[in-house]
């Protein structure tokens, strides 16, 4: 089980989110994806994503970053 | 199946049971048919777009919608019409066009990133301050976007029709490009989730 790190700081919608799909292809089930964003309709967005695709949002921190961490499902 | 098998063995000796056991089974298999039916039209997880306008900032939506659905693991068709067949030029020549084939080949704009703004373009100046804008805030352009929406394969579909009446050839467009008409448009909205027209 693995962590990677993706930086989306100062991309604008949607790169942020097509960012975190692309990177969920190229890991494994299990594996824990940490990302991090400055855009902040990256917080509903990130929640929306997961329950679309299934994948696990494990936690969610707001801030001028926010960072999401996501579990591969 | 062992179940079956019992009240099989049971029926057997009873023939109004045996009448009301397959009457039984006939409904399960009818119901069973009518199920597969149903399932078959549910609307898919698909999202298609008709772009119809060929102005900047619709584009933008267009593509940006496009990509973030891909992104959420839906299929998404962006079907191409009329002005919105600017996005998929990627150039344009004179050569085998008819007199009025080239003067709307010149009057159009040859690239997507030449599209204007659909509202306060003011001659070009409007749009101008907007590109500045988004430069400030990090946010890309349209061929970015049209880029990104290829690249999270997205299908793009040109209409053979309009193709036809604003003077525009197979050559001009991005390739691989696929061509159709609004029945097999339609026929893959009628299934799919989410339609939009922009």
């Amino acid at each position: 089980m693995s962590n990677i790190k993706l930086d989306c700081k100062n991309m604008s919608c949607p790169a942020p989110i097509i960012e975190v799909s692309k990177a969920i292809k190229e890991i494994n089930t299990g594996d824990v994806l940490e990302v991090e964003a400055t855009d902040q309709g990256f917080e509903p967005d990130i929640q929306a994503w997961s329950k679309q695709t299934g994948h696990e949002l494990i936690s969610l921190d707001v801030g001028d970053v926010l960072k999401a961490v996501i579990r591969k499902v | 199946m062992e179940e079956r098998e019992e009240l099989r063995a049971e029926t057997e000796e009873n023939p109004y049971l045996e009448a009301r056991f397959k009457g039984l089974e006939q409904k399960i298999k009818k119901l069973k048919n009518e199920l597969k039916a149903s399932q078959k039209q549910l609307p898919t997880n698909a999202l298609t777009i008709i772009v119809f306008s060929g102005d900047m900032d619709r584009l933008m939506a267009s593509f940006i919608l496009s990509s973030t659905a891909a992104a959420m693991g839906m299929e998404v068709t962006m079907f191409f019409t009329m002005w919105g067949l600017v996005a998929l030029k990627k150039s344009v020549h004179y050569h085998g066009k008819t007199l009025p084939e080239k003067m709307i080949t010149f009057m159009m704009p040859s690239h997507p990133k030449h599209a204007k703004l659909s509202k306060m373009n003011m001659l070009g100046g409007g749009k101008k301050f907007l590109e500045f804008l988004m430069k400030k805030k990090n946010i890309q352009n349209v061929s970015d976007y049209i880029e990104m929406a290829r690249n999270m394969g997205v299908k793009f579909i040109a209409c053979s029709m309009t193709m036809d009446l604003m003077g525009i050839k197979a050559d001009e467009l991005l390739k691989p490009m696929v061509f159709c008409g609004a029945t097999t448009y339609l026929a893959n909205a009628s299934t799919s989730k989410i339609n939009l027209f922009i």
